[in-house]
């Protein structure tokens, strides 16, 4: 059988819907022309298939369409807004404000940027993993120029109040990045009532292709970037390249089906989130990590006490999860994510993310929860840890050799 | 995650039939608990605690491990490389189990280079049973 996917905030498979209008431009049959042919028909006809996605991707976001460039993912949008700004305000400021549960494309970026002379704040989250807005706004200084957190967290789903983050830092003449990689198109975002002055984009984690993603930077208030890519000029001179037709088209594509489908969406995974933890919380030591109430429940995170992750997953062969564990990831080190958030380490290596999606069936999440029932229960028969604890035995008290 | 067949299968075998497997414990009070060595290796917060006993008599006049049996909280290799350690220990001498050496683990379970911390957790896991039943035995002695 192929296995259950419950990882749609790594990555979801591409919408049919979307994969047809990439297809439309690619051959010569279709419309392959460079968007930045200015001379002939096959130019003129890629510039206005490149447009039509900037306003589906505007329209999602309730921005104007001029305020979209399109660059090669989350990450270079992540790089381009926080570098960007950095470098072009470094006259002004060098001070940054970021999170400690960031995404590595935003944390290494700003890594980078320490070792060329800028200073960094990283924010602690509370219990659940939110970062307050008090908290930001105790972190400013007079030489803060940028602020960058994510919308929705990767790894726990839990969400940040942007929108009144963003009045702080508007308030104080700060520019305010979010990465929206995990939120766009899964809950609402409106760019024109807020205060947000730069926002990343993925399409491959709605439904679009790998590869193409997009930046929100704002007009009005004006936001100014330095350049990291140079050449032939395209996007108004802020992220030269050719343009990209065909992942273009199927991004657009993939934020217009989006915009039709993010409440049925939304309410379908809701049930699914539901469904899965009303079968599970009744087992004994489990927790949840993030926030249970207001979470995005399309991405839940739990952790099975004494049940190592990446066994658990093994265990769970025929469904497609991942762990914070420390064995699954190429560092040994376990998630930072989960660390944050004060929990001991056992934890996170206990930890699995279910992450649903358009595609998720309900009968999959009946097979999920008997087989995670069963597989936890058959490694903690075989695990020391949980035959200490049903002796009683205080796990924190042992001095444990290495 | 590249494991072997050897890896998958054996982590598998062991949570389908655990007791066929060798998983399980002896504890104080049980019968013949003075012949029983344990060795726990690892820490919760690492990922990986391997809990191994033996069971060692006299046969023929030497020390021999007639019976052994293992707990593990970890990954699938680090369970499967308790498993593999249980049974290269099965009918040896005390002495010859002393010489048991992770790469052995490695070789039969072709662990990938970033496992080869679970085979050596069960070197030391064998190391430190030994060594808990050699001590009890010597303050038997000492005793009788």
């Amino acid at each position: 059988m192929k296995p259950i996917y419950l990882d749609y905030a790594s990555t979801t498979p591409v919408d049919p819907r979307v994969v047809e209008k990439m297809q439309d431009c690619l051959t010569f049959e279709g419309d392959f022309g460079n968007a930045g042919s200015r001379s002939h028909s096959f130019g003129w006809k890629a510039e206005e298939l490149v447009e039509e996605a900037r306003l589906n991707v505007a329209n999602l976001v309730s921005c104007d369409p001029r305020e979209i460039i399109f660059t090669s993912g989350a990450t270079e949008s992540d790089n381009l807004a926080i570098k960007g700004a950095a470098y072009f305000y470094k006259n002004k400021g060098k001070h940054i404000v970021t999170s400690k549960i960031e995404h590595k494309a935003v944390l290494d970026t700003c890594r980078q940027l320490e070792k060329e002379g800028f200073e960094v704040t990283y924010l602690d989250v509370d219990e659940h993993g939110s970062i307050s807005p008090e908290i930001v706004k105790g972190a400013l200084r007079d030489d803060t120029t940028l602020v960058s957190l994510m919308h929705i967290n990767n790894e726990i789903g839990v969400i940040n109040d942007i929108e009144k983050i963003s009045e702080i830092t508007r308030d104080k003449g700060i520019l305010f990045h979010v990465d929206a990689a995990q939120s766009a198109g899964k809950i609402p975002i409106n760019l024109e009532d807020s205060c947000i002055d730069l926002m990343s984009f993925s399409a491959h984690k709605i439904y679009g292709p790998k590869g193409i993603g997009a930046l929100y930077i704002r007009r009005k208030p004006r936001v100014r970037l330095q350049a990291l890519f140079h050449g032939g000029g395209q996007e108004r001179g802020i992220r030269a390249g050719t343009l990209p037709t065909h992942q273009i088209v199927g991004l657009g594509e993939a934020f217009k089906v989006a915009k039709q489908e993010i409440d049925s969406d939304f309410k379908k995974i809701n049930s699914f989130k539901t469904k899965l933890y009303d079968g599970l919380k009744d087992m004994e030591e489990i927790y949840v990590n993030g926030d249970l109430e207001n979470g995005y429940p399309g991405i839940f995170n739990l952790s099975f006490n004494y049940v190592e992750g990446e066994s658990l997953i093994m265990a769970l062969k025929n469904i497609a999860v991942s762990s914070g564990s420390a064995c699954t990831s190429a560092s040994l080190e376990p998630s930072y994510v989960l660390r944050a958030l004060g929990r001991p380490d056992e934890l996170a290596h206990s930890s699995i993310r279910f992450s649903f999606g358009r595609f998720t069936k309900e009968e999959d999440v009946d097979f999920t929860v008997d087989l995670v029932k069963t597989s936890v229960q058959q490694l903690r028969e075989i695990s020391p840890l949980w035959e200490m604890y049903l002796d009683g035995v205080d796990l924190s008290k042992i001095e444990w050799a290495s | 995650m590249a494991y072997s067949n050897k890896v998958v299968d054996k982590f598998e075998k062991t949570l389908k039939d655990p007791e066929a497997a060798s998983v399980g414990r002896w504890k104080p009070g049980d019968a013949d608990f003075d012949k029983v060595g344990t060795g726990i290796v690892g820490a919760p917060a690492c990922g990986d605690v391997m809990k191994l006993q033996i069971k060692c008599d006299e046969v023929d006049g030497v020390k021999k491990i007639v019976d052994a049996k293992f707990k593990t909280y970890g990954c699938g290799s680090a369970i499967a490389s308790s498993g593999q350690l249980i049974d290269m220990l099965k009918g040896k001498t005390i002495e010859e189990a002393k010489e048991i050496c992770n790469q052995e683990i490695v070789d039969i379970l072709e662990l990938p280079p970033i496992k080869i911390h679970c085979s050596v957790l069960a070197e030391e896991a064998i190391k430190k049973a030994i060594n808990d039943f050699e001590s009890n035995d010597d303050i038997r002695k000492h005793n009788q």
